[in-house]
């Protein structure tokens, strides 16, 4: 900060006694604290509100006219429902599944579209595109590629005389397909993030490592891999936060089925909604809300401090 | 933002990025170029480009033939007939569903512009006991899932539930914290003593925001624009919730419901889930860059 700038303190007016208008204009801060107002008002109803408010409405059986106080027996039958439950642990599935192979791929790829490739400038637009096209279009033409029947992939591992699983029919497929192709939509963005981070990287230090005689495989692992880590971390906190809430590509594909093999918290809680059950829903709510602080304190303490440390 | 600007143009080819190819071309760099480049590009097609042909080729065929879903030309082409058909559906409810998002993501995008810019800069440029809190509370939206019920509940109480205005609001308000996240980091670029001469001259605080501040965050806004924009109208779970019935129809929900209604008529859905398609593919055309520079923000500083 300049010494200038302590001339328009926001500290000065209260010193200063009144003045006439057009003197005290010059001496107001510049930066008036209720710019903060129009969005701190929108946060403060449309969000803040909501949330604080969910834990009182997850206590109570609920019609949103009326609603009894019940204690706990929100969270009793979520818990003991294995519906419920089902959907409670597809979410750590599908959060852990997803993130991890968006960082393992989209590594891969940054690699490859940083380095001398034939082909990027097209490689990175392709690989990048489905990041920008609607959830459910998407879930909707795999539904049709997948399709355990006519499908055109099943088609093809026949024409092969391969195994023709039944995908999202499949109760104990049904989660990873949808993970999958959650994967073939997101694994762009993970890839460009990466790219930054792979960028940035100052090319004295991949010099200096070659003149020092190292090879590629000691390049990646002692300079790219931990130089990168800010991307990395990136990449997990951004998949982590949009998976472990997201439902809309499970809802195109599947409906949560076959029976509630791919629910999700997000689901259960769409699904009892839609039933009337909005103390449930709003129990499910809180159990995610609880899912996700629970994951992502640790997560990101354990990103920073490893950052920090270099 | 310097960092991705580097990436869209680095120079492609000749220097090759990185590592600036000193050594001689050898038949093992000359295979790691162009082998790698090739074997990459085939599997491109296989997993990226041909699920894009298919929905092309479903929406030009007749719904016996779709009903099929095979890999394989329309044996009678009828794009333009399902084009037509798909606009007329259910009373020309894809043109409703197409003007409501598009008065969506602009209303909700243009609050968010200028609520968070307002936002970024005071919390760049004034330091107060208030910074932390509101850093936690920013955080805080990136971090926490919406409550459902309650918002529905909250909406019902100011009388907004299932109007377009307050979907507008709902959308508004979920895409702050990450836009003023962009904000905050993108007027640190700008230098305070714009801000002293204009207050000099006389500028108030809004006309310094206005008139001075704002014009030089263009860049980011365009950043913030394109990336809402994508979000918004993409956006399935809001509408699903907070405007769910017919009367305000938006495309993703066209989209889901048209599946569900008519499993006989897959050519139309395909013709559907391409129209979905332009909005976003038009934008990714004309600014590429922003969106990469915006989805990429954060991956550098630590």
């Amino acid at each position: 900060m300049t010494t200038a700038s302590v001339t328009i303190d926001p500290a000065a007016p209260t010193r200063t006694p009144r003045r006439s208008k057009s003197d005290r204009r010059g001496i107001r801060s510049p930066y008036p604290s209720w710019f903060y107002i129009p969005a701190g008002v929108l946060y403060l109803i449309f969000f803040a509100i909501p949330t604080f408010s969910s834990f009182y409405f997850a206590l109570t059986r609920w019609t949103l006219f009326s609603q009894t106080f019940i204690g706990f027996g929100n969270f009793v039958q979520f818990f003991q429902t294995p519906a419920l439950t089902q959907g409670f642990v597809n979410t750590f599935i599908y959060g852990f599944v997803t993130s991890a192979a968006k960082v393992v791929i989209g590594l891969a790829l940054a690699l490859l579209l940083t380095g001398a490739t034939f082909g990027r400038g097209y490689l990175r637009a392709v690989v990048f595109f489905p990041v920008l096209v609607s959830t459910v279009g998407v879930g909707l033409t795999f539904k049709a590629l997948l399709n355990p029947f006519h499908g055109v992939v099943n088609q093809v591992l026949g024409f092969f005389h391969l195994p023709q699983p039944g995908w999202y029919t499949d109760p104990h497929l049904a989660l990873l397909t949808v993970a999958g192709v959650d994967i073939w939509k997101g694994v762009g963005i993970a890839t460009l993030i990466f790219m930054a981070g792979i960028v940035a990287i100052p090319s004295e230090y991949f010099e200096a490592a070659r003149v020092d005689g190292a090879g590629s495989w000691n390049v990646f692992r002692n300079i790219t891999l931990p130089l990168a880590r800010p991307a990395m971390a990136t990449v997990i906190i951004l998949s982590l936060i949009g998976r472990l809430r997201s439902f809309d590509l499970i809802w195109a594909m599947t409906n949560g089925g076959p029976g509630f093999s791919s629910d999700v918290i997000a689901s259960v809680i769409y699904k009892q909604y839609q039933a009337g059950f909005f103390g449930l829903s709003t129990a499910g709510n809180v159990i995610l809300f609880l899912v996700v602080t629970a994951i992502m304190l640790p997560v990101q303490w354990f990103l920073n401090r490893r950052e920090a440390e270099l | 933002m310097t960092v991705t600007r580097a990436i869209t143009t680095a120079p492609r080819g000749a220097s090759g990025g990185l590592h600036p190819p000193r050594r001689p071309m050898t038949a093992r760099r000359f295979a790691r170029k162009y082998l790698i480049g090739i074997i990459a590009i085939l599997v491109s097609i296989i997993v990226f480009l041909v699920p894009f042909i298919f929905i092309l080729l479903q929406a030009a065929k007749d719904p016996k033939d779709a009903g099929l879903m095979g890999f394989d030309l329309p044996t009678t082409w009828q794009f333009w007939q399902n084009l037509v058909a798909v606009i007329q559906n259910n009373s020309y409810q894809v043109l409703a569903a197409f003007i409501n998002s598009f008065i969506l993501t602009i209303a909700s995008v243009a609050i968010m512009v200028v609520f968070s810019a307002m936002c970024g800069y005071l919390l760049h440029r004034r330091r107060t006991r208030l910074n932390p809190l509101v850093n936690f509370l920013v955080l805080a939206g990136l971090i926490v899932p919406p409550a459902v019920v309650p918002t529905i509940w909250v909406l019902q109480g100011v009388g907004m539930f299932d109007t377009l205005p307050g979907m507008i609001l709902i959308e508004a308000t979920l895409g702050l914290p990450f836009s003023i996240l962009l904000f905050r980091a993108f007027v640190a670029t700008i230098p305070r003593e714009l801000d002293e001469a204009a207050i000099i001259d006389g500028a108030g605080p809004m006309r310094l925001f206005f008139r001075v501040i704002l014009p030089l965050l263009r860049p980011v806004v365009v950043t913030v624009v394109v990336v809402q924009a994508v979000a918004v109208f993409n956006d399935f779970t809001g509408p699903l919730y907070f405007l769910p019935s017919s009367a305000n129809p938006t495309v993703q929900l066209t989209l889901y419901n048209f599946q569900s209604q008519s499993v006989s008529q897959y050519n139309l859905l395909f013709m559907n889930i391409l129209l979905i398609t332009i909005p976003p593919l038009i934008m990714y055309i004309f600014f590429n860059r922003q969106i990469v520079a915006g989805m990429t923000s954060g991956a550098v500083k630590g």
